[in-house]
């Protein structure tokens, strides 16, 4: 795997895959031996609708440089709207975490049904070296005694 | 009941009936040219007059008009009634000298000639008066029955005829053809009274290669194996009238009130085996279907080879005629990047076994243009042999394109199929009188509506996805929704009658077992942190969330609950959890996934 | 042995919760009776040293109310933290952060930008921007450093018992000075509140039906709310569900939408995150583009989700900016 700019920063992702569809592709992009990049760690989920915004926002808390959450296709969903409910999480969340300074490319929510084995490879992928670009999330909670200021300095933010 | 003797036997007839109806139901046959079950008796024609006695009184009365009565007794070829009749023939013979039907039924009474002076002055309007009889069918169907009047009697005496108002062409006539079908001596020529060809209903099991009537059995197959009406079609759903086919049923199973039903059906389990449609040829425009008219689907041809067919059976061009040349163009839609990218599995051994009844049926030279042949199943491979020993020429290379620019004077009036035979490294061009498309299989039109429907997912190509490909080929995500035949994926019939029992046993076992299993995956609602805020109930599909007003909490009916965790994605005091699915257990998760690596 | 001592500090705060104890009234005589109050800056003139001088855990009950910002405010807890038995974090400032933690949306360098250089009514020709240490006239004058984030107690020194409300009622107030002189505590840690969130005691419960469906979110500011029908259920943001009661619905019965300002419910880490999770199921929506019309009629998410309890969340604010390579 080539390691880009930003220092041979890998980034972490987490995925949340549901397990009719999503998680059904990423195993079949599997079992069909494609090549993507290592850099995302799937956990299953029965359904998108599963996936609290909590889990998100603990993830990018605990050190995921970006959050992938993965359904069923409109229309598709094994319990029928889950995904939807999914949709309306994932856009009032960018909404909320825009103005938290995190971009939105950090967490991104994709359609990937079971037979789309590559199209999941195709998002890890893109997502993998956009996030690259993007450089590391970083720590959000620096210990009070990191930032003394010298005497007479001027104070940065 | 009424007791009337006719022609000497004693007959019981139902009071109402006509003397015509009561010989007819008796199987005493009575001559007649103007009678029909569907229209009043009008006793125009005179033939079906016969000697009445009734309390000593003799006369001559036609039957049609005469109702039954109590000891009535009816002869129905006395000498008198048989001159009457010879005179009639001979004045149907001078009006209508060159009508077949008057013709033969003048011969059945000895008659071969008449004393009268032929009609010869024949005023043309719309119908052809040589054949007429005035026997008024026409008139009374389409004014009286079938409510559209578009025909009527003009004039009287010698200039009497029947003719559309103001002799010109009708707009009220539909070219139902009702007329033409009715008239006794088929004198009646459509295009006098509306210039338009009538088109035939397309008969949609036949692929509109023949009509159908708007009352038809859809196919004779079909279960159940009654006709059906088609409303927009049928004569009385446009004018009101008609309901001729109810006056010929005797079962008096028709009722044109039927309404369209939606029922309401609660099951516990589902079969789907909503099929395939076959790819369409028009797809593909190089190969020219819907241009050429030589050119067929695999299921237009399958009904032309059909004994029940548009053709008996018979293969024939469009033109009629048997082809001394066809070509079967193998893979149409299929193994092809632009279309269907898998292979549809049926079509190698249905251009084999067209290959072998053109052979058979017309000897005709036949060629196969295919890129594998597959034949994997029990006996194909030995069919497959001995198709090759039948003289059919098989070309491996898929065809180019079909055209009838001929090149030579060899291909005028021909389709040529050009190709590249891989084989012998060549381009060729075969001349043929009839191309075959043998098309790829896909879903059935509206499958994604099923799907959404069932909440089924799809795999490639959009067929129905089961369970698992190799170890629960019938189940689908959805307990107690099952998949049976093509909807699945292309296969053949062997497989299909395999897959539809394995369903069906499935389906049983599911009824027959008394239990339910439940996922072990489902949602609850803690009530001691329960607030019954009720947001999570807008986020059940299953409604299995319901809101205790005593209780003032929210509760999940396990057994409705299909496990998604949507509500406890969405419970804002995290009251609901999902059994194994835990918030701990996913947050421990997120940390490993995030561990040093 | 004499009466148990109890101490009152405010770190970043607005003053609010030292009126919640003023509000008890004529309780307050009760108060001053059983107690020997040994610091309370708005009121009585205790200073450091005095504290300094107490032997550890001598002080029966420090509540300490406000975030903590400030060197200064740091070594003031830390030093009460030593010298008291309980400490309870009074308030939701000391809590969750509070109001004051809406400073963790933007940097430190941003605040004294705007406070010192570019507000309007500001004359600061030399472009001044506090220091800790400076000489005037020969002394050495020192100021607190201002820490980069705001901060909860709990993540400065050990926290016994929290007192949740901006500010607490006074009920509350009283039964937890109650409950802490007679000894009857709940265990540590416990938010001194009942557990469930809002609407199990909101009076517009009732009129709250089991589905509610919203395309478009309204502002207090532009309509009216109707008093007698669930604020959620007309399409006004109410962060009752995600809220622990305890407080009286002192907002609600004002015809006034829950802010959170109790924070959130035990079992909930992030009430912002949670929140929002609930009302993405309110949202009348089909399409993506729906969707998004409907989260996008929220104007500040972030400001409304996490009003009171930023600094606890789990991201606790902005994102750190990116170094320069």
């Amino acid at each position: 795997m080539a390691k880009g700019a930003n220092n041979g920063f890998e980034p972490r992702i987490v995925g949340f895959l549901c397990r009719w569809c999503s998680y059904t592709g990423a195993d079949l992009a599997g079992t069909s031996r494609t090549r993507y990049p290592p850099n995302l760690t799937g956990i299953r989920v029965m359904c998108s609708g599963r996936v609290d915004p909590t889990f998100v926002v603990q993830a990018l808390a605990d050190g995921a440089d970006g959050v992938l959450i993965a359904g069923c296709h409109p229309g598709d969903c094994h319990y029928s709207e889950g995904n939807y409910k999914a949709l309306r999480r994932h856009r009032m969340l960018m909404n909320l975490l825009e103005q938290l300074g995190i971009d939105r490319q950090r967490v991104r929510l994709e359609w990937v049904s079971a037979s789309e084995g590559s199209r999941f490879a195709e998002i890890v992928t893109d997502m993998t070296e956009k996030l690259r670009a993007l450089g590391p999330l970083h720590p959000r909670r620096p210990a009070l005694l990191e930032t003394a200021v010298a005497p007479g300095a001027e104070v940065h933010g | 009941m009424v007791t009337l003797t006719i022609d000497g036997k004693a007959i019981a007839a139902e009071a109402g009936l006509t003397v015509l109806q009561a010989a007819s139901d008796a199987g005493i046959h009575i001559p007649t040219l103007c009678s029909h079950e569907s229209l009043s008796p009008y006793g125009a024609c005179r033939f079906c007059m016969v000697e009445v006695s009734q309390r000593g009184r003799h006369r001559l009365v036609t039957s049609c008009t005469l109702p039954v009565a109590e000891g009535m007794d009816v002869q129905t070829r006395s000498e008198r009634v048989l001159r009457i009749r010879r005179v009639l023939a001979e004045l149907m013979l001078a009006r209508c000298p060159e009508s077949t039907v008057i013709r033969d039924l003048a011969g059945e009474l000895g008659v071969t000639a008449s004393r009268m002076r032929p009609l010869t002055d024949v005023v043309s309007t719309i119908v052809s008066q040589s054949g007429c009889i005035l026997c008024g069918m026409c008139v009374r169907l389409c004014d009286d029955v079938l409510k559209i009047g578009a025909l009527a009697f003009e004039g009287r005496g010698a200039r009497r005829r029947v003719t559309t108002p103001f002799r010109q062409p009708s707009d009220a006539c539909l070219t139902c053809g009702a007329c033409s079908s009715i008239c006794p001596t088929h004198a009646i020529e459509h295009l006098r009274i509306r210039p338009h060809a009538p088109r035939p209903i397309p008969s949609e099991f036949e692929y509109g290669m023949t009509g159908r009537k708007p009352i038809y059995i859809p196919f004779p197959q079909a279960v159940p194996r009654v006709p059906v009406i088609d409303q927009s079609t049928c004569l009385y759903f446009k004018t009101g009238g008609c309901k001729v086919c109810e006056d010929n049923c005797g079962a008096r199973a028709i009722d044109h009130a039927q309404q369209d039903q939606i029922r309401q059906l609660q099951v516990g389990t589902a079969v789907i085996a909503t099929g395939f449609s076959l790819f369409d040829g028009g797809q593909m425009p190089r190969y020219g279907y819907g241009r050429y008219k030589n050119v067929f689907s695999a299921l237009e041809f399958e009904r032309l080879c059909h004994a029940g067919g548009p053709t008996g059976g018979r293969i024939l061009t469009r033109e009629g005629e048997p082809p001394a040349s066809v070509a079967i163009l193998h893979c149409i839609g299929s193994r092809d990047e632009n279309h269907l990218r898998y292979c549809s599995r049926v079509c190698c051994m249905y251009s084999l076994k067209f290959a072998h009844l053109v052979k058979e049926k017309t000897g005709a030279e036949v060629y196969n243009l295919y890129i594998d042949v597959r034949a994997s199943g029990k006996g194909y491979e030995e069919f497959y042999k001995r198709v090759l020993g039948e003289d059919v020429q098989f070309i491996r290379g898929k065809a180019a394109e079909v055209t009838d620019v001929a090149e030579s004077p060899e291909e005028r009036g021909k389709l040529i199929v050009v190709c590249e035979d891989t084989l012998l490294g060549l381009v060729r061009r075969i001349a043929v009188d009839m191309v075959i498309l043998s098309s790829g299989l896909r879903p059935a039109e509206g499958a994604e509506k099923v799907a959404q429907a069932f909440a089924l997912s799809c795999s490639r190509g959009e067929f129905f996805l089961e369970r698992h490909p190799k170890l629960a080929p019938v189940d689908t995500a959805s307990d107690g929704i099952f998949l049976a035949g093509a909807c699945q994926g292309p296969k053949d019939i062997p497989d299909s009658v395999a897959q539809g029992g394995a369903a069906a046993a499935a389906a049983l076992v599911l009824m027959d077992r008394g239990r339910f299993v439940l996922e072990p995956v489902t949602a609850e609602i803690n009530a001691e942190l329960c607030a019954g805020c009720k947001m999570c109930i807008a986020n059940c599909p299953y409604t299995a969330i319901r809101y205790d007003p005593e209780q003032k909490v929210s509760v999940v009916t396990v057994e409705l609950c299909k496990g998604c965790g949507t509500c406890v994605g969405g419970c804002p005091s995290g009251a609901a959890r999902q059994d194994n699915f835990e918030d701990v257990q996913i947050f421990a998760e997120i940390k490993g996934a995030l561990a040093p690596a | 042995m004499g009466k148990p001592k109890v101490a009152f500090y405010w770190c970043a705060s607005c003053g609010g919760c030292e009126e919640a104890v003023v509000d008890l009234h004529e309780k307050i005589l009760d108060v001053v009776q059983a107690v020997d109050i040994v610091l309370w800056p708005v009121a009585l003139d205790f200073k450091r040293k005095d504290i300094e001088a107490l032997p550890p855990g001598t002080i029966a009950v420090s509540f300490i109310n406000g975030a903590v910002r400030l060197s200064e405010q740091l070594e003031w807890v830390r030093l009460l933290r030593e010298r008291s038995g309980l400490v309870v974090a009074f308030g939701s400032c000391a809590h969750l952060g509070g109001i004051p933690g809406l400073a963790n949306y933007t940097t430190r360098k941003q605040i004294f930008e705007n406070k010192y250089l570019r507000s309007v009514s500001v004359d600061n020709p030399d472009r001044l921007l506090p220091q800790t240490r400076t000489e005037v006239n020969g002394y050495e004058l020192h100021l607190p450093e201002v820490w980069p984030v705001v901060k909860p107690l709990d993540e400065v020194i050990d926290v016994d018992y929290y007192l949740p409300g901006c500010p607490p009622p006074v009920n509350l107030i009283a039964s937890a000075l109650q409950g802490i002189l007679s000894g009857q505590l709940p265990p540590k840690g416990s938010v001194l509140a009942p557990a469930k969130a809002l609407c199990e005691s909101c009076p517009l419960n009732d009129s709250k039906p089991e589905k509610m469906s919203v395309s478009q979110f309204k502002r207090l500011a532009t309509t009216s709310a109707d008093p007698k029908t669930c604020f959620l259920a007309q399409g006004y943001v109410c962060m009752g569900p995600a809220t622990r009661s305890g407080c009286g619905e002192r907002c609600i019965r004002g015809n006034m939408p829950c802010r959170g300002c109790f924070g959130p419910p035990p079992q909930a880490l992030d009430q912002g995150a949670k929140f929002l999770g609930a009302l993405a199921s309110m949202f009348d929506s089909r399409t993506e583009a729906d969707a998004q019309a409907v989260a996008d009629s929220i104007a500040d998410p972030a400001g409304t989700f996490y009003r009171f309890s930023l600094p606890k969340s789990l991201l606790s604010g902005r994102s750190a900016p990116q170094p320069e390579s």
